[in-house]
């Protein structure tokens, strides 16, 4: 049966109507795995025994009434740098190569009880630094689109492998626009929820005041449903949130008639390909002729977002990435005399460049005599552009940007100058820093084929808005094609 | 030669008695098996996340409070970022930027006079584990058993000059700890450390000099030893020209020396910046107000309601309040026999003497208060020799035996049966007609001879007064 | 002007950051460091006047756990991943005592 094109719902749908059996899915995707993975390397592990063991016990839960959720029965993959007990964890770095969690993460429990079954680990940018997934230890992801082109990152991985029919769903994380940014790249959908809805245990940490572990799905329903399951309090994560309104999939119903869209002016400034400006102004279109209201207003604080962002982000990443030393878990350096030896050795031979690159500047900004100058200036700068994004949240429920200010790019090319790639995150960023919720839809696409995203950004907690927005929009757009699709032609499912 | 001063601050660590962990729920336990008081987040683990243990910040209030503390009404912990194998994390979680108490003072006592020593701030942080030295391999050996065990670090100001200020300083904490029931304070253990920062100036100068940083200061004494060491290291190297360094350095208690902890590869650079996965403390009126009401009678209040209520002397009440455990027994003691003053001399006497005949700290002290009143009991009401009843406290400051059984058994009991003494005396008196006549024409030794003679016959029914008396009336009687 | 990257500061942050580069990698750290410094630079005209560092961006409520104990003995699986270990203690090289 050809059922690769349904949505992760879909497919839960079918199972629960007893027309698609829960092995029959995780043949299928194991079927796209194997015609598609030589190519793209979108995992770093894939359990492939494991998964069908899972799935006939979820195939009997479902039966007998265990699992009752919407998405049970339905193959997810797994960002690499979160912790599954028993299964090799390694932030696609070399300084975790061997590395097998006791425990598990927090979203994996969640998962396990929703009945969902999980088919590997997906590729990312090492430790979650970089946007191409090319920061990998273990090799880039290619592109579903055109092989030539990264995935985005550093959820890169999650992305291809859903866009690719490689999986059904994925969790990513997030921490300057790691879903949001792939989910774009890849023809996707991706949130990042408001900081502390899902639980950051078992999640190794970039940087703590920032990650957010998100969905990746095909579409906002998909998105929404999985959230709803990864979403909750948890006592073990001190910034976890105790909220109540966790029932994301019904709030999918609704129009955007009278709702207000904001647009920072700034966003649409020098450095956006003129594609990607053209499919965002048609978004804006589109959701204008559903009786949205959009505006345009000023964000000042828009320049600084990079810089307070690296800032911060390098900081935490400098101290987070401290415990990787060999001495509890992980790779150990060869050849080393005496502890700090050990030390160096372990790090320099472990990690790679670009959270080297990090890890440098993180500690720079907090050493003695600079604290102030860069941490301390970059926390006030976070501070006022969260009052900025405030203030806007006063006069409008969504802000709306695009996702990145380019489509895919080369492989090979984003490396070259860090300091241009930092900058491709101009859209991304903000969202972490204030801790705001936000989703990427695909709105469009490029000349050259590759995939555009809008970006729709909610106030904290304000999910629901951004979900019923993305979906009202998804419905007026139309479907969108899949990369494995021979034609490219819109076509509704 | 120029006369010189030392300026000392101290940096007191003092482990809180929690049951678990500051951030996680391991055992805090002491002496258990190597890493058996671990999990994820103390060791370390990748996607382990801190969660602030409740007690942990009573403790540090109740701590902040008793020291005349202003509690900071907000605080946060921080990141202290430094690469050493006993730090899991490779930071330790303290409080830098905001600690939770500041600018407070406690008042010491030395052979000068009271003085107070202020107090800069008190923080929470975490304790790091412990390494041990592998000879066989050459290698070092990690046990992360401690390692995120509570602490509090307790910044005095420079306002020391002296060993004795600086050791009568410690126990001054170390009493109020254990009062507080917030911490043990055992040196041994190392739940009670302090790091000495010591500076020399010349006398009547007011300018400071450069301060130097003593580690590893495992007892009272070695501080001392260390104290006097370094003041003399520091003067020698000003006498002879040279400039004291601003370092760290470790003592060795067996060398008596101490030496630089330096190298190239420390930066001693902390970078510490707030901890992101720890939210900020928000302490509440309320809850100030709640640990002061839970704050008990401290040493100082209670020695002067010894003097004024049981009116003991005042050095007896200084020794009786010197720990918490020792005056609570004390007071127990006191109310079930209900006579303080008799129950002081048993603890200044026998309690104290047994305590240091047999090294025992008063947290040992495994006798109950009540077999103690009783035997008091006793004594008062003369159903026991003084003598016999020294013994049997022996026994119940070991077994804790129940004295009152324990001295029937043994037949200690004085049965005051005078019927049966006067049988005995006039029978004796008879049968010895020599001696007799030699006591009435004024032999007082013999008088001896009788009474041990009475008493080996009565075997105790009665006590040696009750004899004597009954003796002396008969020799008037029959003279 | 932002601050200049010197090879003492790299050798410095090296130190703290238990990194080692050789020549070439350190040339190449000072000149990203000082493209990335430079370029942040640019928050020196934003005033920040009046703002509080926002550290948290929630933190308006205690997060606190009860004292009670909830872990056992888990040495096993927190020595699983040990490079070296010996007598149920993680292995490292010789520290200086």
């Amino acid at each position: 049966m050809d059922f690769e094109k349904l949505t992760a719902l879909q497919l839960a749908e079918k199972i629960k109507q007893n027309q698609i059996s829960v092995l029959d899915g995780v043949k299928q995707v194991f079927d796209q795995i194997q015609k598609n993975e030589p190519k793209l390397h979108a995992y770093l592990d894939i359990y492939k025994k494991d998964a069908y063991a899972r799935a006939k016990q979820v195939e009997k839960g479902i039966a007998d009434g265990t699992y009752t959720g919407l998405l049970a029965g339905v193959p997810i993959a797994i960002k690499d740098n979160i912790c599954i007990k028993g299964k090799k964890t390694t932030c696609a770095s070399k300084i975790l190569e061997n590395f097998i969690p006791q425990y598990d993460a927090e979203v994996i429990k969640r998962l396990d009880s929703a009945g969902l079954i999980i088919i590997g680990k997906t590729n990312m940018d090492e430790f979650a630094m970089g946007s191409t997934t090319e920061t990998s230890a273990y090799g880039v992801t290619r592109n579903p689109w055109n092989p030539e082109h990264v995935p985005g990152g550093s959820s890169g991985g999650s992305c291809a492998a859903v866009a690719s029919g490689e999986a059904y769903l994925a969790l990513g994380s997030d921490t300057g626009g790691s879903i949001r940014q792939p989910s774009s790249y890849c023809g996707i959908t991706g949130i990042k929820p408001t900081y502390g809805t899902v639980s950051r245990y078992g999640l190794i940490a970039y940087a703590s005041s920032l990650d957010q572990i998100g969905p990746v799905g095909k579409d906002t329903a998909d998105c929404a449903a999985l959230l709803e399951i990864i979403a909750g309090h948890d006592r073990k994560d001190s910034t976890s949130i105790e909220r109540q309104d966790l029932d994301f999939f019904k709030s999918l119903n609704g129009s955007v008639a009278g709702m207000k869209f904001g647009v920072p002016k700034e966003y649409l400034s020098e450095g956006l390909e003129p594609d990607v400006k053209d499919a965002f102004m048609e978004t804006l279109k589109t959701l204008t002729r559903q009786g949205a209201i959009v505006e345009f207003f000023s964000m000042k604080t828009t320049e600084y977002m990079i810089p307070a962002y690296y800032i911060i982000a390098s900081a935490e990443a400098s101290s987070n990435l401290e415990r990787f030393d060999g001495v509890k878990y992980g790779y150990r350096g060869a050849d080393y005399e005496g502890l700090h030896d050990m030390y160096k050795k372990t790090r320099t031979e472990g990690f790679g460049e670009e959270v080297k690159r990090r890890i440098m500047l993180g500690s720079f900004v907090l050493s003695s005599g600079y604290y102030d100058a860069y941490y301390q200036k970059a926390l006030k700068t976070k501070a006022l552009i969260k009052k900025e994004f405030d203030q806007a949240f006063r006069k409008y429920d969504v802000l709306l940007a695009p996702a990145a200010p380019y489509t895919a790019p080369k492989i090979g090319e984003s490396l070259k100058n860090p300091l241009a790639m930092y900058l491709g995150d101009i859209y991304t960023v903000a969202v972490n820093l204030c801790g705001l919720p936000g989703i990427t839809v695909p709105c469009g696409i490029d000349q050259g084929g590759l995939p555009i995203g809008v970006q729709m950004i909610g106030e904290c907690f304000m999910e629901k808005k951004i979900l019923r927005a993305a979906k009202c929009y998804e419905m007026a757009r139309g479907a969108f094609p899949s990369p494995w699709k021979e034609a490219k032609e819109y076509e509704t499912i | 030669m120029k006369q010189y001063e030392a300026v000392i601050g101290l940096e007191v660590h003092v482990e809180l008695a929690t049951k678990t962990k500051i951030f996680c729920g391991c055992s805090t336990e002491f002496g258990g098996a190597p890493n058996t008081h671990t999990c994820p987040v103390c060791t370390g683990m990748p996607g382990s996340l801190p969660v602030l243990n409740k007690k942990v910040v009573e403790f540090a209030l109740k701590a902040g409070i008793a020291a005349n503390c202003k509690v900071s009404r907000y605080c946060k912990f921080d990141r202290k970022n430094y690469f050493y194998p006993d730090n899991p994390q490779n930071y330790q979680i303290s409080q830098l930027y905001l600690p939770i108490c500041r600018n407070g003072w406690v008042e010491i006592e030395t052979s000068a006079g009271k003085k107070k020593v202020r107090i800069h701030e008190m923080h929470m942080e975490e304790d790091a584990g412990k390494l041990i030295h592998d000879e066989w391999e050459d290698c070092s050996l990690v046990d992360y058993n401690r390692s995120g065990v509570p602490l509090i670090e307790i910044v005095s100001e420079p306002d020391m000059e002296n060993a004795e200020e600086v050791i009568a300083y410690l126990e001054k904490l170390r009493c109020m700890m254990q009062y507080l029931g917030v911490s043990d304070c055992k040196l041994q253990e190392g739940s009670m450390r302090a790091d000495v920062n010591l500076s020399v100036r010349e006398a009547g100068t007011r300018a400071m000099g450069t301060r130097t940083e003593m580690k590893n200061l495992n007892s009272f004494k070695a501080i001392a030893r260390a104290i006097e060491g370094e003041r003399e290291r520091q003067i020698e190297l000003l006498e002879t020209g040279r400039a004291v360094m601003q370092e760290t350095r470790r003592w060795d208690d067996n060398k008596e020396s101490s030496y630089t902890m330096r190298s190239k590869e420390d930066a001693k650079d902390y970078r510490y910046f707030p901890d992101p996965d720890l939210p900020p403390i928000h302490i509440s009126e309320a809850w100030i107000n709640d640990v002061c009401a839970s704050i008990p009678e401290l040493r100082e209040e209670k020695q002067e309601r010894y003097q004024k209520k049981y009116g003991l002397p005042a050095y007896d009440a200084g020794l009786l309040t010197e720990s918490r455990a020792l005056s609570e027994l004390f007071e127990e003691t006191a109310k079930v026999c209900g006579n303080a003053k008799k129950a002081a001399n048993w603890f200044m006497g026998e309690v104290l003497r047994l305590m240091k005949e047999k090294s025992l700290e008063p947290e040992q002290l495994r006798f109950s208060p009540g077999h103690l009143a009783d035997l008091i009991l006793m004594v008062e009401k003369k159903e026991v020799s003084a003598q016999n009843a020294k013994r049997v406290f022996e026994r119940v400051f070991e077994e804790d035996i129940d004295p009152v059984a324990y001295i029937e058994e043994q037949g200690m009991k004085i049965v005051e049966d005078t019927s049966l003494l006067n049988d005995v005396l006039n029978r004796i008196l008879d049968e010895n007609p020599g001696p007799f006549s030699e006591l009435l024409g004024g032999k007082e030794k013999v008088f001896g001879f009788f009474v041990g003679k009475l008493m080996k016959e009565l075997r105790g029914k009665a006590s040696p007064d009750t004899v004597r008396e009954a003796l002396a009336k008969e020799i008037v009687k029959r003279s | 002007m932002s601050k200049m990257i010197d090879e003492e500061t790299i050798e410095n942050v090296c130190i703290l950051a238990k990194l080692s580069l050789n020549e070439e990698e350190k040339k190449k750290a000072r000149e990203d460091m000082q493209r990335i410094l430079d370029y942040v630079e640019k928050l020196e005209e934003l005033d920040t006047g009046n703002a509080e560092p926002l550290s948290h961006i929630f933190g308006d409520k205690n997060v606190f756990r009860e004292d009670i104990v909830t872990n056992d003995d888990a040495r096993e699986a927190m020595l699983f991943n040990a490079p070296r270990a010996k007598e149920w203690q993680y292995q490292v090289p010789k520290t200086i005592l």
